[in-house]
This record gives C-alpha cells, structure tokens and sequence, in this order.
C-alpha cells in the first residue's frame, strides 16, 4: 500500500479526476471572477478595462458599506445566538436531561432539515398584519394588547430581528448536536474528580466543561460565523434585503450587482471583498483561539 | 502497467473536462426557402398555457396548415432569470427566433443596438405588414426603446385606478376629475372604515406608477425623459413635490396596514373581495375581473377613471398611461426567410387570435373584433384607440439599478420611513450610476 502511493503516477490517477473537477468549477471561475473585477460591463454589451476604478468605486459606495454593517451585524449577533443557544442546549442535554435527551435533541434538530423557503414563508406568515393578522398579531389583539399590531416585516428593526430569531431557530440545533458530540467526549473520571473537589453548576461548566470543550467550540465558531457572513437564502426568502435596503447582506447585494443590474465588473469586486472579508475574520478567530487550543 | 496508469489518469480528466463543456449548435441551411417549414422557438416568461404561448401555438396551427413541418416550442424562464439567460445566449451567438425582451427598456434597446434584435420596423415594412401594429402600439415602444422598434406588442394595457362602483355609490362618492377629488373621496372611504386603496409594497411599482403619473399630471408628458435625458433631476423641487404627495397618501393610512410587506395578488385580492374601495393598475388586470371565482364584487361592479389631473399642471388625464407588457424581439441571428414569412402572418393573425381566444387586447389589429366581449373589455379598447398621446411610468427610461431602488424603497416613502427628498435623491443618485 506504502509502495502505492508513493508511485506518483498512481496519485495522479486518485486525484487526478477530483483535482480537475475541482480546478474547473471552483479555481478557474475564481480566478475569472478576479479578473472581471477590472473590467466594466456584461456579457451582452462586451467589457471595457477600467483599471482599479471598481475598488475605488467600493470605497464611496454608500450602499456597500451599509450592506457591508448588515453583514457584520447579522454575523456577530446570529453566531453568538447560534453557538451560544448550541451550547445551552448541549450542556442540558448531558447535564440535565442525560438519557431522555434523544426526543428532544430530535425536536430541536427538525428546523435543520427544512428548505429554508418554507420556514421563511412560515415566518412571513406568522408576523404579517394584512390581509390576515399573522399568529403574532392576532396574539397580541388576543391579550389586548392590539395596539401594538403593525408590520412587523416592514420595518427595517423588526425585519433585522425576525431575520436573527429565524436563523438562530433553525440552525441551533445542528450547533447543538456538534458540541453535544464534543461534550461526550470529555471523560467522566476529570468531571468525577472536579465534583469531589467541590465543583458544580457553573463552576464546573466554567472552569473544566468549557476549556476541554474550546477546539471544537472555536470550530462552530469559524463555521457559524463564515455561514453567517455569507448568508443570502434565508435573506431572500424573508425579505428580499428590504425594507429598502435594511436587510441586504453583501452577497444579495453583489448578485443584484452582477445580475439584476447586469454589471459583472462591480459585482465581482464586491465578491473579492466579501471573500477577504471572511478570510480576515477567520485569521483573526484562528489567531485568538490558538493559544488555548494549545494549552 | 504504469503508463496505463497515466493513460486512464488522463482519459478520466479529459471525460470531467467534456462533460463540462457545451455543446456546439450544428449550422445548416434550413429557412432560406420562404415557402418551406419553420421551426420557431419562443424563450418566455410565460408557460405553454399562459397567453402568448397559447395565442401563438393557435397561429403556428393555422400556419402549418399551409406550411406543413412548421412548429413552434415554448421554452419557459422565469422572469427574475431572464436578463441573465439572455446576456449568456446572446454572447454564445445561441439567442431563439423568438423571445421576451430584457426587463428593462435600456436593456432592450441595447439589444437592439448590438445587433441582436431585429430592427422590426424595417423589417415589418419590408413585408409589407406594418400597418397590422396599432400606431399606440408602435409609439410606445418607441419611447421606451429609443425611438426604435425593436420588439412585438404582444399585448397592450392602459393603466389607471379601478374602483368598486358599489362603495362609491354608498358613501356618495362621484368619480373624482382632480387630486384633490380623489384625495377626498379617500378620505370619506378611510372616514367609513373602507381601505382606500389596494397597493402591494413587495413589488414596490404600483406604488411608484401613482408617483409617475403625478409627475405627468404636474410636469407634463415628458418629464420624466428630461431626467433621463439629464435635463432635470428628481431631487428638483417639483418632483419631490410628487413624491411628498404620495407620501401624504400614505401618512394619512389610504393604503392600509401592512402595504410593505402585501404581495401583488393578496393586493389586488382587497380589491376583488370588497376590501378596498380603489386599485390602480393595468389593464392586464380585467382577466382576473373577469373570473368570477377571483372577482366576488362582480365585473360590472368594476369602474375606470383616468388618473386624475393636477390642478395647475402641465399635463391632462387624457394623456393616458400605457405599456405592451414584456414585448418579444427577434433574433438577428436565426432570422431566416421563413421566419420572414411566419413573422407576416403572425402580424396579420395575432390581433384578432388573442381577442378571440383569450380576450387580450394587443398591440396588433385585429381584422374582425369578436362581438362577444365583455363591458371592461370594451372600455379598455375604447381607451386604447382613444389615446392620442400615451405616457410611460415613473422607471420607465431608468437603468436597471434605478429601476430596482425605486421600487424596493416605494413601501418606506408610503410608510414613512424614508422622507420624499431621501427617496428622490437615492432614485437619482441610482441613475447617475
């Protein structure tokens, strides 16, 4: 076996299929993409150089900054809801509902599974005030408090809110599953012997749960934080970046760019942007984090 | 044993390779004969059973006939993927006989610039079957193509609010002639309890087209071409003046609760269920009045006024707001002499085919007018021949982005949430790129 793959030829042949499929569909188009980041343009009216101008045009861009804060914005508070809501309902599920957890760890995993549309038309619904008053609407008449009935959806606020409570119900429960596994692995005999040293509750979580649990805890982190940052079906599917502008994210606004307003130039480089963008938060997460990990 | 190795490592990229390639179109010679079968492909964002389609599959059926072989294929694309699958297929050289036009009149008329589109004009005159287009018809894709013609009306809409006669005649109220008529006649409906108007925030456009229109009314039919042509801007205090009066109509909650986040059918829904008591839209929309089971205030319930005048303004409510839907183009490329000679009798047939077949009223003639129509029908043609000098509506001459922040911030000018100079301004700022 050894021998095998040692033989270059024999490598060439594993991965050589892989590689060309991957060099084709995802570096040839990247590299593409950088290029069009010179140009101006579209595939109909042919592309013209402009040199730098696109990256000079991102910096003046009002709407690209505010898509750019809606992104941050959106990725900071959904990850901390997602791996902090993750983390929470791990630490029950060992903790306090040890064995009886499957049901629940099932009920809270179900949204994962849902197409995003439909648990967007489902939130749509459910906060609409015409031509039906929505669950929450009519709730609020209910209990009299029906002066407060508006469009909660067509506000820029209440839409950023409906946005992060959706997003953070559906995927908690994959965060949950992830450090459920990391937390199993802790072995019972360090716990054992922290309870005897008179830990328990949140000292225990705090000084022996957590530190074993950082590698895979920085993990969900990078993944929420670089899904978040990325973020664009949820979006779409809610609100479609509005009202106005509130909820666009940097991707709706770069596939506008690109494909709505048919200039592919522009829209690429606030592609690169974007991808630098996730690249710098993960260094930096990477760089916090390691120290720790190593410890 | 190891160079077989590296055979199939490179036989199996190559395969990965090819599968990702396309596939090239074959040339041939077919349609050079005039007299022979043609293949017509229509790329539409309408499916094989919705009007066009319907109407032209009738006129290949009747055409081959004549010219036996010839077919026609529907292939459908969503609207939102339109422009995209029209920029890929017309840099591959690969575009159909026949399809929808881009979105956006700019995008039109740079198909049509490229070289892309037949010039329709010419061409229809050259086969001596220009005079079947209505003149409307031809005016108004004129305007909006850069005083080319580029694309087929394959239907053609005055535009104007619908009201339930029955609120109307309850509360006292006579068709309003001016803004302020009208303005008051809603606030007597807001007064009853009755929603004024019936308008869906998500699409953003029937909000605008109220903004457009006032802009006629006050600054005259081409108002909205000398921004576009740079000579005005939206921020110049006349236009905001528009802005502020739409507004106005929503501060004073004419357009009830939730027309944000109110989609284009629950809208028009408010209306065909008595709901609410006005409804502006296009003519496309007297199919839906049309069916009883949409329709539950009934056809004849349904009356038409003119956008109202503007007391003091430039313009007149019978400059009447017209549009041809989304036109159809033909292909420069896959244009042959058969296609030449369907295009003829397409012009001829079309006009009367959808009357007849589907009670739509297009931008071509048509020959013998079924008697049978129904009242709304009637009074949208007599509308349409009536119009000596249509106008557009307020995106009309706009660049595609313009277009999309207009009608994505429409919903906050109405809510408030955004003030009319801020609206003018960010719509004018999309403009100047």
């Amino acid at each position: 076996m050894e021998k095998l793959l040692r033989d270059r030829r024999a490598i060439l042949f594993f991965i050589g299929p892989a590689l060309t499929v991957y060099t084709l569909v995802m570096l040839v188009p990247i590299i593409w993409s950088a290029g069009y980041t010179f140009f101006e343009g579209n595939a109909l009216s042919g592309f013209s150089w402009t040199g730098l101008d696109n990256y000079s045009k991102l910096f003046s861009d009002d709407a690209f900054w505010q898509s750019a804060g809606m992104t941050f914005k959106y990725a900071a508070v959904v990850t901390v809801g997602q791996v902090g809501a993750g983390l929470i309902l791990s630490l029950m599920y060992i903790f306090y509902l040890r064995k009886a957890s499957s049901l629940v760890r099932t009920l809270v995993f179900f949204p994962v599974v849902l197409p995003t549309v439909a648990v967007a038309q489902m939130f749509v619904k459910m906060f609409q005030v015409s031509p039906q008053e929505g669950l929450f609407n009519a709730t609020l008449s209910g209990v009299g408090l029906g002066s407060h009935v508006q469009d909660w959806l067509g506000t820029p606020s209440g839409a950023f809110w409906i946005l992060v409570i959706m997003d953070i119900w559906r995927s908690m429960g994959f965060y949950a599953v992830l450090l459920y596994a990391g937390l199993v692995d802790i072995p019972e005999d360090i716990l054992e012997s922290a309870r005897l040293d008179g830990a328990s509750g949140f000292t225990l979580t705090r000084r022996i749960v957590l530190p074993l649990l950082t590698p895979i805890l920085v993990s969900s982190i990078i993944f929420s934080i670089n899904g978040t940052l990325k973020v664009f079906d949820s979006v779409l599917a809610l609100t479609k970046g509005g009202p106005g502008d509130a909820t666009t994210p940097l991707t709706l606004y770069m596939y506008n760019t690109a494909f709505s307003y048919g200039d592919y130039g522009y829209g690429s480089t606030i592609a690169m942007a974007l991808t630098l963008l996730s690249l710098a938060v993960t260094l930096v997460i990477f760089r916090a984090s390691r120290k720790d990990v190593r410890k | 044993m190891r160079s077989k190795f590296a055979a199939i490592a490179v036989a199996a990229s190559l395969l990965a390779a090819a599968a990702c390639g396309g596939t090239g179109k074959g040339g041939s010679d077919a349609g050079q004969d005039a007299s022979g079968p043609v293949n017509v492909e229509f790329l539409s964002v309408q499916q094989a059973t919705d009007n066009w389609p319907t109407v032209l599959s009738d006129l290949m059926t009747g055409y081959s006939k004549d010219h036996p072989g010839s077919a026609l294929k529907n292939t459908f694309v969503a609207q939102t993927d339109l422009d995209q699958k029209l920029q890929l297929l017309g840099a591959q050289n690969a575009l159909p006989v026949l399809f929808n036009a881009p979105n956006t009149p700019a995008a039109q008329t740079e198909m049509g610039q490229t070289g892309k589109a037949v010039d329709l004009e010419a061409k229809l005159t050259e086969l001596g079957v220009i005079d079947k287009v209505s003149p409307a018809a031809i005016s108004v894709v004129k305007q909006l193509q850069g005083g080319k013609f580029y694309a087929l009306p394959f239907e053609l809409n005055v535009e104007g609010i619908w009201f339930n006669k029955k609120i109307f005649a309850d509360n006292a109220i006579t068709e309003p002639r001016t803004w302020d008529e009208l303005t008051a006649a809603a606030t007597t409906l807001q007064g009853k309890g009755i929603q004024p108007f019936a308008a869906s925030g998500v699409e953003g456009w029937p909000i605008t087209r109220l903004l457009g229109d006032y802009i006629f009314r006050l600054l005259g039919p081409d108002a909205l071409k000398k921004v576009a042509d740079g000579q005005a801007k939206l921020t110049d205090p006349q236009y905001v003046q528009a802005a502020q009066a739409i507004a106005d109509l929503g501060s004073k909650g004419f357009f009830g609760k939730g027309v944000t986040t109110l989609e284009y059918q629950p809208a028009e829904d408010l209306f065909l269920q008595g709901k609410a008591g006005m409804f502006y839209m296009g003519s496309w929309a007297v199919g839906d009045f049309n069916d009883p089971k949409k329709n539950k205030i009934g056809a004849d319930n349904i009356g038409y006024i003119p956008f109202p005048a503007v007391t003091g303004g430039a313009g007149n409510a019978e400059q009447t707001p017209m549009n041809v839907g989304l036109p159809t183009m033909v292909s420069a490329k896959a244009y042959t002499p058969a296609v030449g000679e369907w295009l003829k009798y397409l012009a001829t047939n079309y006009g009367g085919t959808a009357l007849t077949k589907r009670g739509l009223i297009s931008g071509f003639k048509a020959a013998t007018p079924p008697a049978d129509l129904s009242e709304t029908t009637k009074l949208v043609q007599t509308r349409i021949d009536g119009t000596k000098e249509p106008v557009l509506w307020f995106e009309a001459l706009f660049s595609a982005k313009a277009t999309s922040v207009s009608q994505k911030n429409a919903a906050r000018l109405v809510t408030g949430s955004m003030s009319p100079q801020d609206f003018m301004s960010k719509v004018q700022d999309a403009l100047a790129g």
